[in-house]
């Protein structure tokens, strides 16, 4: 049997679509996992990356908090957090949210930085106060970075969620984990394939986001 | 026997031992990663059609999660470090092949002109003008890769001890010893920023004639290379 | 013109011992992979001739009995290698029969029912003679040790307490219980006969719901403890049942079987004196002395080698 026929044979089993371990609740979880991660992270990210950026003050800071996050490895973290804390959501958060604070954070900081000074100058020149300065001229030119921030992290998110079965929690990595120790390939395959599938989703979503809402003047080529 | 360094017995490596075993594993599949990536890049820059089917298959390979990955190798090469370190290198690919081929697509027109009137041709100008010129955007590349590498070799513990510092955050579970997973999590994080350091100071060798502190250079082109592979 | 040709020629110059810098410096790390990594990773990872390599699954008793066997093994004088924390019985059992792993401690109840979930166990040794039977040729069961760890079905307190459960309950009076109840266990614990499976098969228990937990470990006691689980697949030689005053419900169907520790063994892979020092491990090691090692581990958090080391010098076999 080869991988495809692995896979053909996982989502041909009826029995996988249905009940609470059944492709819909799983898909539905790990979505769920992966949604709330961004938003925290966007939370935390989007605005401390805003205003640095916007002044320009705390570039250096923000390189030693985004480089010591992206060096800590969210498996260990994972363990230490259901160590230290039990179960839940929230040691399964505190991985995923480290883990994708730092692409939004920096290049959010990095797309409003990199914003021709000369329509920003203009801006205030008219006499705009600087949160609109902010949010009418800096922000709609440095959307197609700040968007491909998420858009990072959204991709690292979905596919580091798998690990929150190691700790018996559900999501798509349930298959992957419960395949394993059961020996069973359909599931690891079938469940590999679901993550697969959901990152090219996001792909797309964040193409079309983008399409949507980034100015065309601003579109990069 | 529950001391920050009591490493159980059945790692079968000492913490200083652990710390080689991580390093062997993350940072082989990057440079494999790279003399992939290297003639990939340089075909792709040749055939532009080539650059973006290159571009999705490793962009498709980076969205298959590790444990899979691991899973079904397995069955090829055992449960050994090698399982481990194939898809790290896969990894790698999605970041190293767009930080090469536009890093090197970047070299200005007349210094390739000049290259080839004094008699270089096309293989001799990729690996003395064109890498040369790009190395800040293969470093950059390098830094990604590397920091994924070593963070997802941890993973490799689910798969039968061969997650290095990983195993000791799986013994860690087991042995409901927190401090182990505490250990596993500072040690791997500082090989990370140890490794970042030397890549770093290996960009600052490599190319003297750019300003030493570089943080915009070094900060932003990561996070650009990123999401440039997994774009398109 | 001229002077824009001559520094680009210093430069290419200088970039081109930066890169065969960089090139050399790949290939000295690819190099060290070939040293380091010496087995053909086609061949899967064939034990070494004349090595015993001792494996175990991913929990804390398999550990400790495998450095048990291990230890034992050495003590006579044999070469022996580890390979610990494989995983599920489901792998281990593929890497004894491909040669991987030459011994493994084994519960021979446990593995009949992997072999043969149908199988009647009436007897350790009629469970014994008909593993033998089931078995791949290649690999056989050395003598059994009295000392027994089940697979069981523990309630938490409060749980045995809400539905009036008692330590003289059985798996039937759950029965109406159990829709009400998330049990939890290892993740192969559902798809085995010795788990979900038969738990329905034999007693009729459907539950609400399965949590995928770990092989009795942290995890599971944890889950149990903490009521994320009302129900636990626990093994009966548990430090925590008694810690946490888990109830430990009677299996008179004996769906769980017999568990006793044996070991299971490649018949090319060990020579005499090690079937002998094996043999002599078994007949030394009883329930009640595997609950105190378990316990040395789990509880007091003692590095299972060393309490291996100490049973079998205590014991007179180190």
């Amino acid at each position: 049997m080869n991988v495809l026929s692995f896979v053909q044979a996982f989502f041909s089993d009826s029995a996988h679509w249905q009940g609470y371990d059944g492709i819909p609740s799983r898909l539905l979880e790990h979505v769920q996992y992966s949604l709330l991660a961004l938003a925290i992270a966007a939370a935390i990210g989007l605005p401390v990356g805003l205003l640095t950026g916007h002044t320009g003050r705390g570039g250096n800071a923000i390189a030693v908090v985004a480089n010591a996050a992206r060096a800590l490895p969210s498996f260990g973290l994972l363990v230490l957090a259901v160590l230290l804390i039990g179960f839940g959501l929230l040691p399964v958060m505190i991985p995923l949210v480290v883990l994708a604070v730092p692409p939004v954070l920096v290049t959010t900081y990095e797309a409003v930085r990199a914003v021709d000074p000369a329509p920003v100058d203009a801006a205030r020149g008219m006499g705009m106060r600087e949160s609109r300065v902010l949010f009418r001229v800096e922000v709609p030119v440095a959307l197609p970075l700040i968007l491909s921030g998420l858009r990072t992290a959204a991709l690292q998110i979905v596919s580091t969620a798998t690990i929150a079965a190691y700790v018996s929690l559900g999501g798509l990595g349930r298959y992957i984990i419960d395949g394993l120790y059961q020996r069973n390939y359909e599931k690891v395959v079938g469940g590999a394939t679901l993550v697969a599938v959901l990152s090219l989703i996001t792909l797309a979503l964040f193409w079309g986001v983008g399409r949507l809402v980034v100015s065309p003047g601003v579109r990069r080529r | 026997m529950n001391g920050f360094f009591d490493i159980p017995s059945d790692l079968q490596h000492s913490w200083a031992g652990l710390i080689g075993v991580h390093l062997r594993e993350a940072l082989l599949p990057v440079a494999a990663g790279l003399l992939l990536a290297l003639p990939l890049a340089l075909l792709c820059n040749r055939f532009r059609w080539l650059y973006p089917p290159v571009l999705g298959v490793t962009t498709v390979l980076y969205a298959v999660p590790s444990l899979a990955f691991f899973v079904v190798l397995i069955d090829w090469t055992g449960q050994t470090e090698l399982t481990v370190m194939i898809p790290l290198a896969l990894y790698s690919l999605v970041v190293l092949v767009p930080a090469i081929a536009d890093g090197v697509r970047s070299v200005p027109d007349e210094t390739l002109s000049a290259a080839t009137a004094m008699g270089f041709g096309t293989v001799r100008r990729y690996l003395q003008v064109q890498l040369p010129i790009a190395a800040p955007a293969v470093i950059a590349g390098l830094r990604v890769a590397t920091a994924s590498s070593i963070s997802l070799v941890s993973v490799g513990a689910l798969i039968g001890n061969q997650g290095a510092l990983g195993n000791l955050m799986a013994a860690a579970q087991k042995y409901d010893r927190p401090e182990l997973a505490a250990n596993a999590v500072l040690t791997t994080a500082v090989l990370a920023v140890v490794c970042d350091a030397a890549l770093v100071a290996l960009r600052r060798v490599l190319t003297p004639w750019m300003p030493r502190s570089g943080r915009k250079r070094t900060a932003a082109p990561r996070e650009e290379l990123l999401t440039k592979g997994a774009a398109r | 013109m001229t002077s824009t040709a001559r520094s680009s020629r210093t430069r290419t110059r200088h970039h081109g011992a930066a890169a065969v810098a960089l090139a050399a410096a790949a290939a000295l790390l690819t190099g060290c992979s070939s040293g380091d990594t010496s087995e053909n990773p086609l061949d899967g990872d064939k034990a070494e001739a004349g090595t015993v390599v001792v494996g175990s699954n991913n929990f804390a008793e398999s550990t400790l009995l495998a450095d048990i066997y291990g230890e034992a093994l050495r003590a006579k004088g044999l070469k022996v290698t580890y390979k610990h924390n494989i995983g599920s019985r489901e792998t281990t059992y593929g890497l004894m029969k491909n040669g991987s792993v030459t011994v493994l401690p084994e519960y021979n109840g446990s593995l009949l029912a992997y072999l043969d979930p149908k199988a009647e166990q009436t007897s350790a040794d009629a469970v014994d003679e008909a593993v033998k039977a089931k078995l791949d040729q290649q690999l056989t069961l050395l003598e059994s040790s009295p000392a027994e760890d089940k697979d069981s079905v523990a309630l938490n307190a409060a749980t045995a307490k809400k539905h009036g459960l008692t330590a003289e309950s059985t798996l039937a009076d759950l029965k109406d219980v159990a829709p009400e109840l998330v049990i939890g266990g290892s993740p192969e614990f559902q798809t085995r006969q010795q788990g979900l499976k038969g738990l329905e098969a034999v007693y009729g228990l459907k539950f609400k719901a399965f949590k995928a937990l770990d092989a009795g470990g942290p995890l599971t006691q944890a889950a149990l403890a903490q009521n994320e689980v009302q129900a636990a697949d626990v093994f009966t030689t548990d430090p925590t049942i008694v810690k946490e005053k888990f109830v430990v419900l009677k299996d008179p169907e004996n769906l769980f079987g017999f568990a006793n520790v044996t070991p299971l063994v490649r018949k090319d892979g060990l020579p005499q004196e090690g079937v002998e020092a094996l043999n002599a491990v078994s007949a030394k090691l009883d329930t009640k002395t595997l609950l105190d090692l378990d316990a040395q581990v789990q509880l007091e958090k003692k590095d299972p080698l060393d309490v291996a080391k100490a049973w079998l010098k205590s014991a007179g076999l180190g």
